[in-house]
């Protein structure tokens, strides 16, 4: 919270609160009360013949919880993870997944005025999952929406894996 | 008393309810043993005293449609066990049917609607018939004065009956006042009271019984009938003398002096209206029922929620890891440095298997529950479809986990649905190929190598292959050209989106598939196999685990991964010589051990595990059975040691992984994946043919 922006009342019927996180250089923020908790990386259980973004099953006190590498998932290729690597544990659609990035970078309070809607993007594939962008202290955070992403991601993969 | 009657009814009732269910059940099984002609006298009685049972706590609770029909339905169980009606096909059928509508008022009762007024009118028609248009209705004998014995029925006798309860009946439920109202609705009942044996006030214990009655009653009903009141105490409960004699009543003379009494008797049936039942009365079935159908048999049990078992499961299971965990630490002590810690923890490891086992053999449940709806089914079915059908039934008695139970039903009754409909042929038609005119369905559980197998097999036609493949073309399943063993062709009524039928029918066309009885089975962790031959008839193998929560694996590593491979897909591990490994054209690697060929699976190739070893002489080769019984060598690099594994699912957070049927943690806190073995075998298979 050390963003010296005059911060909005928290809670209040017109602003919401997302946690920001990056990866490489871009932020993304997910809604903070999807989340679960935030732990270290830990070395996962590879699962086999799943996509390259799926990083295996850690166990989470006893959970079985698989683990997205948010880069791969957008194309920006493999996280080398490592100690100061960050999971985001969060919970869609009555599942718990955690998914990889670099760093948690923020708590943030906008108000939903100050949500930009995302402009379309042809080359973009997931702009779906975006559901607006917002500008804090002059950088731009990209909102997911997770049930959007893992919506498609878990369904997908359900059918390919009945084929 | 009055005051918490309301609160504590609805727990009564609840008890009521979930006993009526098992009665109910109780029942039917012991009707279908009936049916079969191998029932015995016994039987007879049991059933008698399951609707009596019934009958008794719906009084209680002042179910009037529900006691109506138990009533009847008891009488005409009453007429049957005394000889009176001969017990044909019918008579049973009509029995299995009052049964099933017995069943619908309970269950009425239980959700507190109504049914139709006519509810089972026909039943009750044919009932009534049954028993001569006797008296059948309860509600004379609660509302008029017991002075109006049946006027058409055999000659009046009178009985004598001396009741001396045991000091200690009030405590298991029986109460006095409900059995002399029984008594009392069988013909004209005078009633003495003795109250010699009553102690000073000072002395008397509330719940002991002090009092004993002699009683004569003038009826038509015959010894049977007075039997049946005192069925529940008769023994060890009270002392019950029973006399016949045509004297008048020795008795009635003095009953009208019967005045004062005792403080917590019941007051005499012919001055007593018929008040609400208080919760003593209430509790009545809890105490009388179990004792009611297991009859000599004492064994003594308790009603646990099953979420408290559930909670106790997985605690175990969260034992086993740390078990395994403080295994693991200790692995590096010998018993020479450590030998208190070695032996502790051998003995820690030794007590929580047994723990498990045993609390595992807790929400074991025989099968039974599951068989018991099938001869209904069948009968019903094989009437449908005009098929003469025979239903065995074997290991009945096997025990698998509650939820398997539950999870199983719905696709054992399909599977039995689909042998009736598509299976079995119809009489004429059997005739004419040599086969006897009744078909046979078998319905079979057995216990083998720690799995439950499950099979329902008819000698009907058989899967129609021709048909199942042209079908399979046209929507798409198969691709045209494709070459498939019988076995996969076989497999096919599985597939998503399959369906024989060529018309649904009211019988087999229900909208689920043979897809979602696979589903199903997997969902509980079992695999479905059928072998079919054509003419023969087709058997459906279901192959299921014995518990859901903890398993015997083998710890294999391949690569940098660990996977457990379930222990009783094991048959043995070896590293094989150059002789005995080949790679032959179109098969892939083969392995010969003692004049067996088998196909060796590299599973780093079908997993595609990178670093893994890849010559079948330098790793391991663990051979495997699949539920098919067919054997596979599965190259592995080097097996790492068994260990008890809690099974973790992988769906609950993800989705299944083929190949891989649950998920464990090891004792390091890591994660290792289980392998399903013919899942496996498939994989192999497909990979080879895309070579």
């Amino acid at each position: 919270m050390q963003n010296a922006a005059p911060a909005p009342e928290v809670q209040t019927g017109g602003t919401r609160q997302f946690i920001s996180f990056t990866i490489g250089d871009e932020e993304y923020g997910v809604d903070i009360m999807a989340i679960r908790e935030i732990k270290g990386w830990t070395a996962s259980t590879e699962l086999p013949n799943t996509p390259q973004y799926m990083r295996g099953v850690i166990n989470l006190r006893g959970a079985i919880v698989p683990i997205f590498d948010l880069r791969s998932r957008f194309s920006g290729g493999l996280t080398q993870a490592s100690a100061r690597h960050v999971i985001i544990v969060v919970s869609v659609h009555d599942r718990v997944i955690g998914i990889l990035v670099d760093a948690v970078a923020d708590i943030i309070t906008v108000s939903a005025a100050d949500i930009q809607p995302v402009p379309e993007l042809d080359h973009h594939d997931h702009s779906g999952f975006l559901t607006g962008l917002v500008t804090v202290d002059g950088r731009m955070v990209a909102l997911l929406d997770l049930h959007q992403l893992f919506d498609i991601e878990l369904v997908a993969d359900a059918i390919t894996a009945a084929a | 008393m009055s005051d918490d009657q309301g609160y504590d009814l609805s727990q009564f009732k609840a008890t009521y309810f979930e006993e009526c269910a098992e009665l109910l059940a109780m029942a039917e099984e012991t009707i279908a043993r009936l049916q079969e002609g191998s029932g015995s006298d016994e039987d007879l009685n049991a059933v008698f005293r399951c609707v009596h049972s019934i009958k008794g706590g719906a009084g209680a609770f002042a179910f009037d449609d529900l006691v109506n029909f138990a009533h009847v339905l008891e009488t005409a169980l009453d007429h049957l066990r005394s000889g009176r009606v001969a017990l044909t096909p019918h008579m049973a059928d009509l029995m299995v049917r009052g049964n099933d509508v017995l069943g619908d008022f309970v269950r009425a009762a239980q959700a507190g609607t109504a049914l139709p007024p006519n509810h089972g009118a026909d039943i009750l028609a044919q009932l009534n018939t049954l028993i001569g248009g006797e008296q059948t209705t309860l509600k004379p004998v609660l509302a008029t004065p017991p002075t109006a014995p049946p006027a058409s029925a055999e000659a009046a006798k009178t009985f004598h009956i001396s009741f001396r309860p045991a000091p200690d009946m009030l405590r298991t439920g029986n109460d006095p006042l409900l059995m002399f109202r029984e008594l009392a609705g069988l013909g004209d009942l005078s009633l003495v009271v003795d109250r010699s044996a009553l102690p000073q006030l000072t002395e008397m214990e509330s719940s002991r019984s002090y009092l004993s009655w002699n009683a004569t009653l003038v009826t038509s009903k015959g010894r049977n009938a007075i039997d049946e009141v005192f069925e529940f105490v008769a023994g060890d409960t009270a002392e019950i003398i029973i006399t016949e004699g045509d004297a008048a009543a020795a008795f009635v003379g003095e009953a009208e002096e019967g005045e004062g009494w005792g403080l917590f008797a019941p007051p005499p049936v012919e001055t007593h209206p018929v008040a609400p039942s208080a919760p003593a009365q209430a509790a009545k079935p809890a105490g009388t029922a179990p004792a009611a159908g297991g009859d000599a048999v004492h064994t003594a049990s308790i009603r646990v929620d099953l979420d408290k078992i559930d909670r106790l499961v997985n605690m175990v299971g969260e034992l086993v890891i740390t078990q395994a965990m403080l295994g693991q630490q200790a692995s590096g002590f010998t018993v020479e440095s450590h030998p208190e810690l070695i032996q502790g923890l051998q003995e820690l490891s030794h007590h929580t298997r047994e723990l498990q086992e045993n609390v595992m053999a807790i929400r074991a449940q025989p099968v039974k529950a599951l068989f018991s709806k099938a001869p209904r089914l069948v009968r019903d079915l094989s009437g449908k479809l005009s098929k003469q059908v025979r239903l065995v039934m074997s290991g009945e008695n096997t025990e698998v986990d509650k939820t398997v139970i539950e999870q199983l039903s719905d696709p054992l009754t399909h599977l039995i649905r689909n042998a009736l409909d598509h299976g079995i042929e119809t009489p004429e038609e059997r005739m004419a190929v040599g086969k006897p005119a009744e078909g046979t369905i078998h319905l079979g559980a057995e216990h083998r190598s720690g799995r439950i197998f499950i099979q329902i097999q008819d000698d009907g036609r058989g899967i129609n292959r021709e048909r199942v493949l042209a079908k399979a073309l046209e929507k798409g399943l198969v691709e045209r050209g494709q070459q498939l063993t019988d076995e996969q062709i076989d497999m096919l009524i599985f597939a998503p989106g399959f369906s024989t039928a060529a018309e649904v029918s009211d019988v087999s066309g229900r909208g689920v598939g043979m897809d979602v009885v696979r589903k199903n089975i997997q969902d509980v962790g079992g695999r479905v196999v059928v072998q079919s031959t054509p003419g023969v008839g087709s058997r459906f193998i279901l192959s299921l685990p014995l518990t859901l929560a903890v398993m015997d694996g083998m710890l294999v590593q391949v690569g940098g991964q660990r996977y457990v491979l379930p222990l009783t897909n094991i048959v043995e591990s070896l590293r094989p010589t150059a002789q005995q490994a080949r790679s032959l054209v179109d098969v892939g690697e083969v392995l010969t051990i003692r004049g067996e060929y088998i196909n060796l699976m590299p599973l780093h190739a079908i997993f595609g595990i990178e670093n893994a070893i890849t010559d079948p002489t330098k790793g391991l080769v663990v051979i495997v059975e699949t539920e098919g019984g067919e054997r596979v060598g599965l190259l592995v690099d080097e097996l790492l040691g068994q260990q008890q594994v809690v099974i973790k699912s992988l769906d609950s957070n993800f989705r299944p992984v083929q190949g891989i049927s649950a998920a464990t943690i090891l004792g390091d806190g890591r994660v290792a994946l289980i392998l399903d073995v013919s899942a496996l075998r498939q994989m192999g298979a497909l990979a080879l043919a895309a070579q």
